[in-house]
């Protein structure tokens, strides 16, 4: 696995162009990932690389058609210090694993990297992280692979009550 | 899970709703009537995709009886709080990350994707993380052609573009107690940039006389933060400190005093969006134009927000007014803020623009650059060609 390194801020307007939106389709939009931004990610990516930012990655728009690009382009994990809230839960919902981690400062573009989930340990150059912890909620979102495979599992959800008048 | 009271779906982020619905086993949608879609981000069609995914959407909402306002009334969040479908203390969810402007109106209203709209779709609601607020007080009362604009980008570039993530932003004090509507929804609209949930003004006289008319029989009720409630932070402002803000190219939490960037020339000039498409923001562009033209170096593009306010526009004999002086008038539509449609920048050109975001391409080609502004700072400037603080040309 091999690591595309990007800076902080990186916004889902960078990951897909608002002009490839009305595409719908994970392989497709990942043959637009970046573009503009850094062209040969979307030719040069193979399955399996790891996205690595740094605060804030995946601000702005709701378009879930960012992390399906990423997905659609084999990412497997998108590692970062932290997240923008909606892509975080996108990312989940896809099947895409957010992983948190203190610092990414020492992870260098193109380096190996190799994340162990049992552990929860991210290692690249040498240096061995530990990843925050998922919400259980979450984690269990995750673990059945994103919220269409979760949602099958139910037949009706349990509502919490709430102030709504 | 909470319950959602409304639910909102566009041309853009409705098609993959839909599909993971589907995906979902969904076969009815729970509620059609707290499901509103309609169309705004590529209307009319700009290519055979975007019709294919309207006309995928137009489908879905005569089998399921969802209300499909279509391309005719305009951009989805003014749409929303025009037609009544967001009310103070409802949970209100659009995927869209500016329906974070509902909660001008007092609603907890929040921007989702696509398959956590098809989860609400199938079953009515959704799983949340209960936000912290922070809570900022907004003292002082405006200069003139000083508003809630320029409030809103110095407050993002006081907070960050993440220093609210995860979290809601409450505004009061009395700059914002003394804001109209429209204003409100200017502040409530940018939250999402510095990160928030929601941004939330407590509803008050003004929020049920806007609901009066949108939302008949809708009774007046307190709502308000908890007295003594513990906020994960509180920030104050001062508003009769503030001059007129721009933020620069590429991050909308990149704010200048309009001062240290005038001067600076502008290919094109756009003058519309959810953010800054109201009624009041053409009113004074309008004003500030007066009985000029605007520059023929700048392509000037006017865009009201909704039908409604298009309508208000025109009997006012604004629209009159920017199609004389040179500025081309669009049907309502988000027209160039996300770049997905018509009135892009090309490499090295330079957009000043009333909408929320000016990341890197987002307007067009990635060497452009897009900075933002009030609709006051962006009609002085299309006058003159260049970044202009709108209290030099009256």
């Amino acid at each position: 696995m091999r690591i595309w390194k990007f800076g902080n801020d990186i916004d889902t307007d960078a990951i897909i162009p608002g002009r490839f939106l009305v595409i719908n389709d994970p392989a497709e939009l990942a043959s637009h990932a970046f573009e503009g931004t850094r062209d040969e990610f979307a030719r040069e990516v193979r399955p399996g690389d790891v996205v690595v930012g740094g605060r804030n990655f995946g601000m702005g728009s709701s378009r879930e058609h960012a992390p399906l690009a990423l997905k659609g382009a084999g990412v497997r994990y998108v590692v970062a210090e932290s997240f923008a809230r909606i892509f975080y839960r996108n990312a989940v919902n896809v099947g895409l694993l957010p992983l948190a981690t203190r610092s990414t400062a020492g992870f260098a573009d193109g380096a190996e990297v190799s994340v162990d989930l049992a552990a929860n340990t991210i290692t690249a150059g040498g240096e061995t992280h530990s990843l925050d912890p998922v919400p259980a909620f979450l984690q269990r979102i995750a673990d059945a692979g994103g919220l269409v495979e979760y949602a099958k599992t139910l037949e009706e959800v349990e509502l919490c009550s709430t102030a709504s008048q | 899970m909470a319950p959602i009271d409304a639910a909102m779906i566009h041309d853009i982020t409705g098609p993959l709703a839909i599909r993971t619905f589907r995906d979902m086993g969904g076969e009815r949608v729970h509620d059609p009537a707290r499901v509103v879609m309609l169309f705004d981000h590529q209307v009319p069609a700009d290519s055979i995709a975007a019709a294919e995914n309207q006309a995928f959407m137009r489908g879905f909402a005569r089998e399921q009886g969802i209300r499909n306002y279509d391309l005719r009334e305009g951009v989805c969040h003014q749409v929303v709080l025009e037609k009544g479908h967001a009310a103070p203390g409802e949970i209100v969810i659009g995927s869209d990350s500016h329906t974070c402007m509902y909660g001008a109106v007092g609603a907890f209203a929040t921007g989702v994707g696509s398959t956590d709209m098809g989860f609400a779709l199938r079953f009515g609601a959704l799983y949340f993380r209960v936000p912290e607020t922070i809570r900022a007080t907004v003292r002082g009362a405006f200069q003139e052609r000083v508003g809630p604009k320029d409030l809103i980008l110095s407050i993002v570039g006081d907070i960050g573009a993440d220093g609210a993530t995860y979290r809601a932003v409450e505004f009061g004090g009395e700059a914002v107690s003394g804001m109209e509507m429209p204003g409100r929804m200017t502040l409530c609209n940018m939250a999402i940039e510095m990160g928030a949930k929601v941004g939330i003004v407590p509803p008050d006289e003004r929020t049920w006389a806007y609901l009066a008319p949108r939302r008949p029989g809708i009774a007046p009720f307190e709502l308000a933060s908890d007295p003594g409630a513990a906020f994960a932070e509180t920030r104050t402002y001062d508003a009769s400190a503030l001059e007129p803000q721009v933020a620069v190219p590429h991050n909308v939490d990149h704010v200048v005093p309009v001062s240290k960037v005038a001067g600076t020339h502008v290919d094109q000039v756009f003058i519309g969006s959810c953010t800054n498409g109201r009624f009041e923001d053409l009113a004074e562009a309008a004003e500030v134009l007066g009985g000029r033209s605007f520059s023929t170096d700048v392509r000037v593009i006017v865009i009201p927000a909704s039908r409604e306010e298009y309508l208000k526009a025109l009997r006012a004999g604004l629209i009159e007014r920017f199609v004389e002086a040179g500025a081309l008038v669009e049907a309502p539509c988000c027209g160039p803020c996300m770049g997905g449609a018509f009135g892009l920048i090309g490499p090295g050109e330079v957009s000043l623009s009333t909408s929320n975001r000016n990341f890197r391409g987002r307007q067009g080609s990635a060497e452009g650059e897009v900075y933002l502004s009030s609709a006051a700072t962006a009609a002085a400037s299309a006058i003159t060609g260049v970044i202009t603080d709108p209290r030099e040309v009256q």
